[in-house]
This record gives C-alpha cells, structure tokens and sequence, in this order.
C-alpha cells in the first residue's frame, strides 16, 4: 500500500472522532436517562433490594378472670439465631453457645442438619433470660448470633384452666384457606400462632392485634446484614385487646386440686344472676403452657395417645346419658306445662313398678314409695311418679319442650368446641334411629333420662341454671359483661320453682341420699345426683350430681354440675366435689377463711365435730 | 527534560491518562472488594491488578523500545502462535474466576492467560502488515476476502469457546482497519449485510423488506461492483436468513437468554435479566453524586455480579453517580481522540493501520462493556480496558498502548 496523503489520513480521522463523539454521546445520553432522569425510581429500588420486611409479633391480650387475676399474658421471650454462614463457622457459633443456653451435644448435632443457606437458624426458641442477658452483654463475643424478642404466652392457671383458656399453635394451610382466616383476613400469614381451643381460639381476631413490620438490610442471597438485628422497626404493631372473663381462677385451681387424679370428668359451675361461667373444669387436663414455643413431639404424642383423653373438653364434649339429673327437667317441662301441680300426687302410689301397656316397668326400690308430692317424688327419685308425669305430658310435648329447651342443640356458650345433646326432635328421630316408629310408652324412659338423651355437664347446668333463676335460662358465657339475653324460658311459677328446689333440697336435707356427702357448715347446697349407666362398663356407672347452692334460706349463688366418668355412685362421688365447689365460691365470697374440711363426712373423717348437721 | 520524557514514555498525555485510568480501576476494584460479607474473590483482587500494573508498565517500556520493523516482522509469527493457542484453548481450556462458564484461559502451570487478549493484538498487526504491504486499497468486495479470513480464523475459535464478546472485537478490528486502509464506507456496510440479515431474520416480514432493499441497492450500485461480488453479497444474505434459526438453536440457552434478556430484562428478572435489572438499578440510584466512594449498598450487598470485572462500571457509576460516570466517559474519550491523532501521524501504512486497529478494538470494548451496564446492549463477557480486574487483560492493553506510542513515533 502507497504511502497514504496526509489529508487523507485527516478525513479519516474526523470520520473516526465522529464515530468516537456517536459513540461515547450515546453511552453518556443513557447514563443521563439511567442516573439523572430515573434516578428516583431506581433508588426506590435500590432499598426495596437492601430492606426486607420482617413481621413484628404483637402481643397478644392478656386474658383476666372475675376478680382482675391474670389467666394468660405476655412474658418477653427471646429467641436466638445463629446467623447464616459456612457450617463450621456455625459450628463454631453453636459450641461458643452451648454452655451459655445448655444446648446437648445430641441438640448441636440436630441443629447442625437444620442449616438453611440464606436463612438464620433457630437455635432456640425460648431462651432463659439469664443466658439473654449475657448474650447480650457479650455481643462483641458472639457475632454470628443475634437475638430476638418476641413476646410469648405464659398462662397462669396452666393445668386448672387449659380447657377453658385453650392453646396457641402455628396457623395451618387449611386454617389459612378458611373463611376465618382466609383471604379475607390479610392479617393472617404463615408463621403466625392463632388460638386452637377454648377462649384464645373463640377470641382469636380480639386477642390478635395486628402485628407490626421492621425492615432487615439483605445482601442479594437474602441474608441478614444487620449487625444487631434490630431492623427498622416502621410499625411496631397493635397490639390484641384483652379480654375479661367470668371465670374465677382461684375457684378453678380450686377444683383443680380437689379432683381426684386419676378420676375423669368435669364440673361447670354458672352464677345464676348471668349465666356466667364460674368454673369450667375437665379431667384429666393438661398444661397450655407446654404449647408456648412449639409443643414437643413426645408429650404432643402422650397427650394424643393418651385413652383418658386428656385433651378431650369434657364440659362441652363430654356427652353423657343424664340420668336421674334430667327427672327435674321433666319435672320442670311438666309444671310448665301445666299438667301436674307442685303439691298433686299421681294416680297410681309407688308399689315398686307400674303396668303400663301389659308391661311391667319396675321402680329401683322395689318396695315402693307409696303415694308422693313432685317434692318427694324428685327428693325419692321415685320412677313409677315419673312414669306416670311422663305420660301426662305425652311424648309429642315432651320431645317439643326438650327441643324449644335446647337438649339436641349447643347451649351457646362462648367456646369453639361445644356439641350438641342428643335428644330426639320429633318422631321421626326412632324411624331414622331404630327403624321404628315410637309408641306413646317412650316418653316413660324420656322422663326418667333414659332412652336416647345425651348431654354434656354444661348444658346441664344451663337446665338448673333456669331453676336457680326465674325460669328463664340465658346462654353460658365466659366474656364477661356480655350478655346476650335469654336463650329459653320455663314457665314457671314461684311455687312451681319452690317446689322443684324443695325437691332438690330433700336431697341433700337430712335424712337425703347426699346429705353426709354434701351438708356444709354455712352454706346450703341443694341437687339431684345421678348414677348413669354406661355401655363400657356396666358395673362402674358415670356418677352425676347437678345442683345450687346460696346462703341458708337465700336464693341461690352458684349452680354446679359435677360428673365423675365411671365414678359409681352420684351421691358419693360427684355430689361431695360440686359442694366442695360451691363452698370455696361461697366462703370466698364472704371472706369465710377456706378450709379443706367443708362437707359433714369430712368432718366425720376428720374426727371434727359438726354441730350443725344432722347427726346420721 | 520534556523532550527526555517524551522519549521514554512516547505520549505523555496518552500515558498519563491509560495510568491515572489504570489507578482509577485499581481504587474501583478495592471498592468492589468491600463488601458486606467479604469474598475471597474479590478482596485481594486490588492488591493483584496492582501488581499487574507494575508489570504492565515494564511491558510497557520494553515494547516502547523495540524498532519499529520488529512489529512488521513478527506479525505473522505472532498471527500464528495466536491462532495455535486459541486452538489449544479449545482443548484444553479451562475456566477462570467469575469467567467460569467459559473456557478462555489457557492454564501453564506458572500462569493462565487468556490467548484470545494475544490474539486480538496479534491480528491487528497481521491485518496491518497485510494491508500496509497491498499495492491497492481495498475498495472492491473481493479485495477484503484476504482480512475477513485473517480476521475470521482467529474469531471463529473465539466465538467457539463461546466468548462473544472477544468476537466482537475482532469484528471492530476489521471495519477499523479496513475504513483505515480506505475501504469506502459503502463497502464496509455492505460487508455487515450478513450479520444484519441474521439479525433481521427474526421476523419474516421485516426480513423480506429488507432484501429487496439491498437488491434494489446493489442494482442501484450495479457499476461500483461486479456481478460475482452482488450475487455474493445476495447469497451471503440470504444464507445469514438461513442458518438463523439453527444458529439460535445452536447456542448455549445461557446465551439465548442474554438476547432475550436485553430485549425486555423482566423476562427473567432471577436468572439471566438479573444482571441487567442489579446494574441499572446500582448505577441509576447512584444519581448525580453518587453514594460515595466504597458505599455503594448494591455492590456491598452482593446485588452486582462481577463488580469487579465487566461489571466494574456499575460500581463506577453507583458510587460516583452521573457526575463520575460523565468524567470517566470524557476520559476514554480522550484517550480514543489520542490513538486516532496518533494515528494519523505516522508517513508508514503499517504504523497508522495498527495505530488505528488498537482504536477499533478499545472503542468496541468500551462501548459494549459499558454499554451493557446501563442496558444500552446485550451482555456479553467483555471487560473495560485499563479499568476491568484481569492479568492478561491489563497487560495486554499496556502493550497494545506501548505498539501504538511507538509506531506513533515513526522514526524508524
């Protein structure tokens, strides 16, 4: 190639500068786009990539009983982390750990297969405040750890009040997807503890609160950078409103330790001016305490396992066969009616069974009553008067008042779990039972509580709740001050009432079948016991005693419904808890000092005197 | 003493500012190197280019003292070596640090270099002695068959390792030298006809608009060629038509990708779209001024791949903002200004086509690396000149300054 002209070279080198000027401009013109003109927007992102929402937990409500004392509130918890890194770095980590939170070799080990690239590992949910405390003294020493408070449950009454209070757990898929949870609700995510029983599941959304959002600096792998953690907080949260109930937690430690151990069973105690719930026990229980933090497999399997049931909510879920207890709601459905009077006798005196349709139907003592007063009659539990009362009232009534009173439905208490009674609605009922129509002679075992009727211990007292009252019976609650009117009403007069209390007292009177069992040296406790018999074990029946009881001569303070799951005999075993009940409420009430002595055979046993009862 | 100065170092203000950009890169890769959690990759990285460049600027005075026909005698030498190393690469190459996908280093046990940095040099200067010994310029389609196969052979085993990106670079080396030599510019679109065809072929429509302008073109031109030449051109067109979609379906998906991506980055926002939406959003909320030397959160994050490599102008720009970018773009400017006036300097052919080549492959290299920070173009493996983490890579940009600061000279 010649040697090229130097104007040449210069034409060539303009076109080249050109070039360079296209160039370069072009590069310059994006930046000016890119950092100038969308700046704004790219900062936006730039921090959206660099902080991370992280839910702030809200504390949840705290949960009061009748008299202000806490049943369930809020300790801060603190969890530790062991921040994402190379597994031996966390080894490391975890070793420097081990002493200070007590974590076993065989822990380390496990934690060390949990590792998760990007996300920190929880080495301990609940970590005791003395370990917190030097953790955080000692930070400088500890760099791949981090702390995180967040409030946990404590609950107070533990194993007194677990069915009644209920447990937390994490919110499941299914939960999640519900109308409860759902959509709907955008304040439910995964990870977040909700109410599964009792009142924390019943006022879940009120104990709640709505949780709160900090911002954690991330790197692009998403993990945290934060060198404390503490994030941003931007909105700490709401927290949960608290709730009071009517419940009296001492009275529920109360039961609690008068319970025998290895007894099953429940006792509901109401208060007869409200409805309101005093005592909701069930046997055996378990501690709500051992769900804070996750429950453990090995007792979540033991309280699964277990054949006693232990989480089994006896007092609305239980339902038994109400035996003799339920002769006072025939009673009671009878006078409303008005097909008997308090002071009638019926046609046919006991001789110790009655005829009827060329059948002999036998009364449990066999030598007879003789002719008795519904008083004496309930007093007696005599069944040929309630042969003949059932009659008068006539199947079709009997099963309309039991239906209008709410013995095949829930009794509306504020509780998740509740089951309705079994009781038939109508006819109808045998045909899809049995496969039979019903004769008029069924409503003979109905009015002795045979035949099908199921209840649980709550709607029971629900049913003496009414007789304790007016008549009329509003729907058991555990929120105080909420009363949502009455759900039914007996049409009962004073008289009427009086006479079914007089009943209920002879009794537990002198000369009554649970009078040593129940007699009380300042008190007066009035009731039916029951002795059900059972499928699953014939010779050890469910024993019942449905009752009030108030100051001597005073209208009652309390009623009280106590079953005793193959306990035997109502006036032996269930009859002495329920007065032992209602006479800690009682003494309490008028600052009577408690005492473990109450009922007369305590007394006896005791080798104390009680002048004031009737000497046996 | 000036003029002293002048013969040691040939360009001062060319030296000065490859050195302050050197220094500048340096302090950027020790920036990169600041990161949250601290990687073994990127820490020491600074300490190393320092190295690097104390190497390089021995190089470079060596080279700037060779007699200049030293360079025309061992182009074809060199040419060859090149070619036999890319070759070897292919083989028995391995990958290297963030370049891990692609087998462009050649490992000698003391030491792995990348040849294809070699060979970019290496054919500039057997391009130069070929065209610089013509008796002709080029001006007729067949008169660039002889550069396009110099050019072509070193490319084809670049684009086989895949590096796309060095391929482009050869593909500057070949317009710059050629416009240099005197190619008219007409005959130098008409070579880039196939690869726009290729391009084009994505859609049948556009494609068929667009060969019926070239014919129109080519009967328009019908004197300045022969006929062979516009069949050619025609041939060669529709052949690129062709074998597009096999030619797509033969790259690596991850390359696809890259195309794609550039065409709409939210197509994959987590895979291959991600570079591209972390280094426009480091360099775009780096604003006017910037976060601030070594602040900047995207890169100490770890939001930026490659930071301290091809992706060394998104920290560039996060943490010096618009203004940094603007003076670090005036300073290539001014660097690509100087190689062309030093160009033009030189009486000998061979000294301004080689001059000018270096141009060609600078002015490729910046545009696209930075280019594809602020998605102006694809992403394609190809580090900044003077200011990229990279042994080879530094070196060779040192020695290709030093050929042209002494064939600038042009005193024989």
């Amino acid at each position: 190639m010649k040697v090229t002209h130097p104007h040449r070279r210069s034409e060539q080198s303009h076109g080249a500068h050109v070039v360079i000027a296209v160039v370069i401009g072009l590069l310059a013109l994006q930046f000016f786009r890119v950092q100038v003109l969308r700046s704004e927007n790219y900062k936006l992102q730039s921090e959206s990539n660099r902080l991370r929402p992280v839910a702030v937990p809200a504390p949840r409500g705290t949960v009061f009983d009748r008299n202000g004392r806490i049943i369930a509130d809020n300790v801060p918890g603190y969890a530790v982390y062991a921040l994402p890194a190379p597994p031996d770095t966390v080894r490391a980590t975890l070793d420097r750990l081990q002493p200070h939170l007590g974590l076993s070799d065989s822990r380390v080990e496990f934690l060390m297969t949990r590792i998760q690239r990007h996300k920190p590992l929880l080495v301990e949910v609940d970590a005791e405040m003395s370990a917190v405390a030097y953790l955080q003294e000692h930070r400088t020493e500890f760099r791949g750890v981090y702390l995180e408070m967040r409030p946990k449950r404590r609950y107070h009454g533990a194993d007194a009040v677990s069915h009644a209070i209920g447990y937390l757990s994490e919110i499941t898929a299914e939960e999640l997807s519900s109308d409860r949870f759902g959509l709907a609700k955008q304040e439910y995510e995964q990870g977040m503890l909700v109410g599964k029983t009792g009142i924390e599941r019943q006022y879940e959304e009120r104990l709640q609160g709505h949780q709160g959002v900090r911002y954690l600096e991330v790197d692009a792998s998403g993990r945290i950078v934060d060198s404390d953690f503490a994030g941003r907080v931007t909105d700490a949260g709401t927290p949960g409103e608290d709730v009071h109930l009517n419940l009296d937690l001492d009275l529920q430690e109360w039961i609690h330790s008068i319970f025998p151990d290895s007894a099953r069973g429940a006792i509901v105690a109401l208060d007869p001016a409200d409805g309101g719930i005093l005592a909701l026990y069930s046997a055996p229980t378990y501690d709500p305490n051992d769900f804070v933090g996750g429950i453990d497999q090995d007792t979540w399997s033991a309280l699964t396992a277990d054949v006693r049931k232990p989480l089994l909510n006896r007092t609305v879920m239980g339902r038994y066969a109400p035996a003799s207890t339920w002769k006072v709601a025939a009673a009671g459905i009878a006078l409303d009616l008005g097909v008997v009077a308090p002071d009638e006798h019926m046609d046919e005196p006991c001789t110790g069974g009655l005829f009827y349709n060329g059948v002999y139907r036998k009364c449990w003592k066999a030598d007879g009553h003789g002719s008795l007063d519904l008083s004496d009659a309930i007093a007696q539990s005599c069944n040929v008067y309630f042969y003949q009362l059932g009659l008068r009232i006539g199947l079709d009534n009997m099963l309309r008042r039991g239906t209008e009173i709410g013995f095949n439905s829930e009794c509306g208490v504020d509780l998740p779990q509740e089951l309705p009674g079994i009781f038939p609605a109508s006819r109808q009922y045998w045909v899809d039972q049995f496969g039979y129509r019903p004769l008029e002679g069924e409503v003979l075992s109905l009015a002795l509580g045979q035949g099908p009727n199921d209840q649980t211990p709550l709607k029971m007292a629900q049913f003496y709740l009414a007789l304790a009252r007016d008549g009329s019976a509003p729907p058991p609650r555990l929120i105080r001050g909420e009363t949502t009117g009455e759900a039914w009403r007996l049409d009962l007069s004073q008289e009427a009432i009086e006479a079914l209390r007089e009943g209920l007292r002879r009794v537990t009177a002198p000369g009554g079948t649970a009078h040593f069992g129940t007699a009380l040296e300042h008190f007066e406790i009035i009731g039916k016991t029951g002795t059900a018999q059972n499928s699953q074990d014939p010779d050890r029946p469910h024993a019942w005693f449905a009752g009030m009881a108030g100051r001597r001569g005073e209208a009652p303070e309390i009623v009280v419904v106590a079953i005793v799951e193959f306990g035997g005999s109502g006036s032996q075993v269930a009859a002495p808890l329920a007065a032992k009940t209602a006479d800690f409420y009682l003494r309490k009430k008028y600052g009577i000092p408690i005492d473990s002595i109450q009922t007369y055979a305590e007394h006896v046993r005791a080798g104390r005197p009680a002048p004031w009862a009737f000497p046996r | 003493m000036m003029r002293r100065i002048e013969r040691w170092v040939g360009d001062i203000p060319l030296v000065v500012a490859l050195s302050v950009m050197t220094a500048f890169g340096i302090s950027m890769i020790y920036s990169a190197g600041v990161l949250e959690t601290p990687s073994v990759i990127t820490q020491g990285a600074w300490m190393r280019q320092l190295v690097w460049f104390g190497i390089a600027l021995s190089a470079f005075a060596v080279v700037s003292r060779i007699p200049i026909r030293w360079f025309e005698w061992a182009a074809l030498p060199s040419y060859v070596v090149s070619v036999l190393l890319l070759m070897a690469t292919l083989l028995v190459g391995t990958g290297a640090g963030t370049a891990a996908g692609v087998e462009s280093f050649l490992d000698l046990g003391f030491i792995s270099f990348q040849p294809a940095e070699v060979a970019k040099i290496a054919t500039i200067l057997m391009l130069a002695r070929y065209l610089g010994g013509h008796p002709s310029e080029p001006t007729s389609l067949r008169s660039l068959l002889a550069p396009a196969v110099i050019v072509g052979v070193p490319m084809g085993l670049v684009v086989l390792q895949p590096d796309l990106g060095s391929a482009l670079a050869f593909m500057g080396i070949l317009f710059a030298v050629l416009f240099w030599a005197g190619a008219p510019p007409w005959l130098l679109l008409l070579l880039a006809t196939p690869g726009l065809g290729l391009i084009l072929s994505f859609s049948t429509k556009i494609w068929s608009v667009y060969i019926l302008l070239l014919v129109g073109y080519l009967y328009v031109a019908r004197y300045r060629l022969f006929l062979v030449e516009s069949a050619t051109i025609v041939l060669a067109n529709l052949a690129a038509g062709t074998i597009a979609q096999p030619l797509w379906n033969s790259l690596a998906p991850y390359q696809q990708n890259r195309i794609l991506v550039f065409l709409d980055p939210n197509v994959d926002p987590r895979g291959a779209g991600y570079q591209i939406i972390q280094s426009l959003v480091a360099i775009g909320s780096g604003g006017f001024s910037g976060k601030g030397f070594t602040r900047g959160s995207q890169k100490q994050l770890d939001f930026l791949p490659e930071q301290h490599t091809d992706f060394i102008f998104s920290v560039i720009g996060e943490e010096l903002g618009f203004l940094g970018s603007m003076l670090t773009l005036a300073l290539f400017a001014f660097v690509l200004s100087r190689v062309v006036r030093m160009a033009q300097r030189p009486e000998d052919p061979f000294a301004g086509l080689v001059i000018f080549g270096i141009f060609g492959l600078w002015l490729v290299h910046i545009f696209i690396n930075i280019g594809m920070t602020v998605g102006l173009v694809p992403v394609t493996g190809i580090p900044l000149p003077f200011v990229s983490y990279g042994g080879t890579f530094l070196l060779m940009s040192w020695v290709a300054a030093a050929i042209a600061v002494r064939l600038a000279q042009d005193d024989l």
